[in-house]
């Protein structure tokens, strides 16, 4: 283990400690954060590690969040739905994998997004399981009063940040890491030294889907209602690349406190210029990409042991 | 009769397509860029000609006269202060940023003009011509004529200019283009003003036919994608083609199992179409 991945635990585990200091604001928030530290962390995987321009975020986010509401309408457990969820979304991305990702580049990113737009018109379409436009109201997990509501899913939410922080440290101390970095680094010739590229990628999607899959399951049972243009909206697919970039890409740190500073700033920018608040995004991405490419992590190099990788 | 009515609107629809796509097609081959900023300005476009329908009663047609010139010192600006920037940087880079200025620019429009769909119609309206039972309305003619009309001037700048000459050379090869004196900086700006003043012009075009709201960019946004990895990328005749195909696929798509799943339809193709036949129908390296 080394000193980032255990920084990045702790970092976690500092998280954990809300409730005792905030209301029900302060665990929304706390709830947010942890959301979109799995997506960041999740997208990461592919992005940062394997270096793919993935922009099919939103559309397992949207899936679990189906797969998880529809489940939880027919009577199932919550726990259980979310572990359906997701080894569905796991297997669902491995399989769109093996097709998806022989494409590089910009066609890679086209077909990742255009992703989003099947699932969404699919899920639109099929008003019988999933209401269609109308959305899907999700059936409240228990009576038992707001608070411990929330305090409940912000725990929730945690346990499965917790989750997907360590499956991502298993990953980059692992064999498959190192091929991920290889196929970002020269796919051609990873190919050519005897690494089964389509099998690492296909499993870096499947893993980097899963876990956002039961976010997104974990957020329809949070809010309790869903509909196709919330949870399918493409800025699900692109707030966890700007999250990664402003923290540093590849250095699972440096995503986990991009996503938390982010938040931070939209929920600034959110309370004060509601009215353009996705123009202030847009020039806060501008700004990232031209006068901090390599992201926060990048400012002090020296502290770290692991410096930021290129895309 | 049915069967000529859908192919009739998917030729009528399919050159408005070409004609939303060429632009895109050409920034994406010449400077590599996924230019998301396509859809906004193709709305912003047509927002220009109900502008100065409601306001100046001057007619769209009259319209594409302005928006080019506009557009084209716009995209021209752009390029030249952020995007050249970060030309070199890898996809996602060149990717994000796009998306951010996008979100500017689309933000902008809404504050501006408000989400509300508007709609430009001419007085006094136009009618429609029918030959046998096919109708077709009179506006929706001269948008495609004049759809066509731009196509086919763009296949002339590339094919007859200097400059068009020296933007093919960009795409075909970087670094030869380079050696033979050409100032690569320039012909990008040049290229991604040409872009944005396609955009426009599809714009003006398409307020005569649809509903104009900022919301719509993205559908816009959409065609592009799939008609540029249908037809192919690098020529003006894959744009058409692809376009054209697009169209009958959703006309089609549409009469024979509903509207509701013809984008399903479309998306569908164009991922089947990346990965059996990614240089699209038409594909080669060059751009004419």
């Amino acid at each position: 283990m080394t000193r980032v991945n255990l920084a990045l635990l702790v970092l976690i585990g500092c998280v954990a400690a809300l409730p005792w200091f905030g209301g029900a604001y302060a665990l929304r928030l706390g709830t947010i954060a942890c959301m979109y530290a799995i997506l960041a962390l999740s997208w990461n995987v592919v992005g940062g590690f394997a270096g793919y321009p993935s922009f099919a975020t939103a559309a397992f986010f949207g899936f679990g969040a189906y797969a998880t509401g529809v489940l939880l309408s027919d009577g199932l457990p919550l726990s259980l739905a979310i572990a359906a969820t997701l080894t569905a979304s796991l297997l669902l991305a491995v399989l769109l994998g093996v097709v998806l990702l022989r494409l590089r580049g910009h066609y890679f990113a086209i077909a990742s997004l255009s992703l989003v737009e099947v699932l969404r018109e699919l899920v639109n379409n099929a008003t019988d399981l999933t209401g269609g436009g109308m959305g899907l109201n999700i059936p409240l997990a228990s009576g038992s009063g707001i608070l411990a509501d929330a305090t409940f899913f912000f725990f929730a939410m945690w346990g499965l940040l917790l989750a997907t922080a360590l499956m991502v440290i298993a990953v980059s101390s692992s064999k498959l890491g190192f091929g991920l970095a290889c196929i970002r680094q020269n796919e051609t010739a990873a190919s050519m030294v005897g690494l089964n590229c389509t099998l690492y990628k296909s499993i870096a999607f499947g893993l980097s889907a899963g876990f956002v899959g039961a976010a997104g399951g974990l957020y329809a049972a949070w809010v309790h209602y869903i509909d196709p243009s919330d949870v399918f909206d493409i800025l699900y697919s692109v707030k966890p690349i700007v999250m990664a970039l402003m923290g540093g890409l590849g250095s699972p740190l440096g995503v986990v406190c991009g996503a938390f500073l982010y938040l931070g700033l939209e929920e600034v920018v959110w309370r004060n210029y509601i009215q353009i608040h996705s123009g202030v995004l847009g020039v806060l991405i501008v700004m990232l990409l031209l006068l901090l490419p390599h992201g926060l992590i990048s400012l002090r190099p020296g502290m770290l042991r692991r410096k930021p990788k290129h895309v | 009769m049915l069967v000529a009515q859908v192919l009739v609107n998917a030729l009528v629809l399919g050159c408005l397509y070409a004609c939303i796509a060429i632009g895109f097609s050409l920034v994406w081959g010449v400077l590599n860029v996924i230019n998301l900023i396509h859809g906004s300005f193709i709305v912003l476009g047509a927002y220009l000609a109900w502008g100065l329908y409601q306001s100046l009663a001057i007619p769209p047609w009259y319209a594409l006269l302005v928006a080019a010139p506009l557009f084209f010192v716009f995209g021209y600006l752009l390029q030249r202060s952020l995007l050249n920037r970060v030309i070199a940087a890898p996809v996602l880079v060149t990717l994000t940023l796009t998306f951010g200025l996008d979100l500017i620019l689309n933000n902008a429009m809404i504050y501006f003009f408000k989400a509300d769909y508007r709609k430009l119609s001419l007085h006094p309206s136009m009618g429609s011509v029918s030959l046998f039972d096919v109708v077709v309305p009179v506006d929706r003619l001269i948008a495609t004529a004049s759809a066509l009309a731009l196509t086919g001037l763009l296949y002339l700048v590339l094919r007859r200019l200097r400059v068009g000459r020296a933007i093919v050379a960009v795409r075909l090869d970087r670094d030869a283009a380079v050696l033979m004196g050409v100032d690569v900086k320039s012909i990008y700006a040049i290229a991604f003003g040409f872009g944005a003043a396609l955009a426009g012009c599809a714009g003006v075009l398409m307020a005569l036919i649809f509903p104009i709201s900022p919301l719509t960019s993205s559908t816009y946004l959409g065609k592009a994608f799939v008609v540029c990895v249908l037809g192919g990328l690098g020529s003006v005749s894959g744009a058409l083609a692809g376009g054209l195909l697009l169209a009958l696929v959703e006309g089609v798509g549409s009469t024979l199992i509903g509207p509701a799943h013809a984008t399903t339809l479309s998306f569908a193709l164009l991922i089947v179409f990346l990965i059996a036949r990614p240089q699209g129908l038409l594909g080669r390296k060059g751009f004419e």
